[in-house]
């Protein structure tokens, strides 16, 4: 025990802490009361009123890995690409892949390689942003590391959250994994040319992402195919076609500049933002 | 496991107040953790005694207060506590996504000398 203040920070007469403060014969009880997360989170503010500003649509993908994400935005960037100007950012623990899929197809791309740290955070969006140049970009997508837990309670500064459930994974994915759907804007149930293949149970899928995340909008797609897909109402267009209809909606609340900025939150900002 | 870094972040909060107090020694960190954070209180626990060391909270005693899960129903205008992942309502049945409770993830109070 520490003679000078009692603490237990000492073994026998040995200091392990120094006294470089006067101690008071009393410890004594500090109220904090304050998110741990604040500092992403302020930074993520930050940066969506930025990309409000600009008029750019941020997207935040996750998933598990392989369940199509880098797919999807290839898709996209071969079909959008002449009428959006694109960034992508990418996250990884290692290799440049991913970035390397998406060069050429007339987006930029900046590589986040994270090491080990299993998901994304505001300040390494923020970093990789610094590379890029943003002005006219129209869409932005954030690819986070394949996960279904960590990335859940890290706000990006996104405007929306995608959620990707391949056929290959099982229908019960949100079942298992509720945090990270609780929190999507959307739900994209992908590979589902190959979902009878596999023996995916499409209406379960959709039960199950129905019980967990309420909120969501649900498309099913195939990022290698044009399928027909999704319910009645929407039999006109193929899956990739609601994709594109849903991103167009969403960019053109933003560039609109009469969206406030609360209306463009996401999901999980306005489940996080009580908190704040 | 983001456990560590979201302790780290703790930590990195926790040591600046007691600083900014005059402090050289934290005895007691009481944390508050939602049932929905999606952070697990074992491994928080878990990754305090990793990352603790070395630091004034070293020898500090980490206590977690958990919070449960609470909705609210639209339709019932009313709140109610789910019992599981599906947040359906007990009296209508409906599924809300209004959660007004167990998101938290903060630091409450420290007791340093």
């Amino acid at each position: 025990m520490c003679e000078n203040c009692g603490c237990a920070n000492s073994t026998g007469n040995v200091h392990l802490h120094t006294h470089n403060a006067p101690h008071l014969s009393q410890p004594r009880q500090v109220e904090v009361q304050e998110a741990i997360l604040a500092k992403n989170d302020h930074l993520a503010d930050h940066l969506r009123q930025k990309f409000h500003q600009q008029g750019i649509l941020t997207l935040n993908l996750l998933s598990s890995p392989g369940s199509g994400k880098t797919s999807l935005i290839e898709r996209t960037l071969t079909d959008l690409g002449l009428d959006f100007s694109i960034a992508v950012v990418v996250g990884d623990l290692e290799t440049d892949n991913d970035a390397q899929r998406l060069r050429g197809k007339g987006a930029s791309v900046v590589q986040i390689t994270t090491g080990s740290v299993c998901h994304l955070e505001a300040n390494m969006v923020e970093t990789a942003l610094a590379q890029m140049n943003l002005d006219g970009v129209q869409l932005l997508f954030i690819e986070n590391v394949g996960n279904l837990v960590c990335p859940a309670a890290y706000d990006l500064g996104e405007s929306a959250r995608v959620v990707l459930l391949s056929a290959t994974e099982g229908e019960d994915k949100p079942l298992k994994y509720p945090t990270l759907f609780k929190t999507a804007d959307v739900v994209v149930l992908s590979k589902m040319d190959i979902a009878e293949a596999v023996g995916f149970d499409r209406e379960l899928a959709m039960e199950n992402v129905k019980k967990i995340a309420p909120q969501a909008e649900i498309l099913e797609l195939s990022a290698r195919s044009n399928l027909r897909l999704g319910n009645a109402s929407i039999q006109s267009r193929t899956g990739l076609e609601s994709w594109y209809d849903y991103l167009q909606q969403r960019y053109q609340m933003i560039s609109s500049k009469k969206t406030s900025l609360e209306a463009i939150k996401p999901t999980s900002e306005m489940i996080f933002s009580t908190l704040k | 496991m983001h456990e560590v870094g979201i302790m780290e972040q703790l930590l990195a909060i926790a040591t600046e107040h007691a600083h900014k107090e005059g402090a050289s020694c934290i005895h007691t960190i009481k944390a508050r953790v939602g049932d929905l954070s999606g952070v697990v209180p074992e491994a928080l626990a878990f990754a305090f005694d990793v990352t603790a060391k070395g630091t004034i909270a070293e020898a500090a005693s980490f206590e977690i207060e958990r919070v449960p899960a609470q909705c609210y129903c639209t339709t019932c205008q009313q709140l109610f506590q789910p019992s599981t992942w599906i947040h359906e309502c007990p009296h209508c049945h409906e599924m809300s996504h209004d959660i007004r409770q167990g998101k938290e993830l903060e630091l409450i109070s420290l007791e340093i000398s």
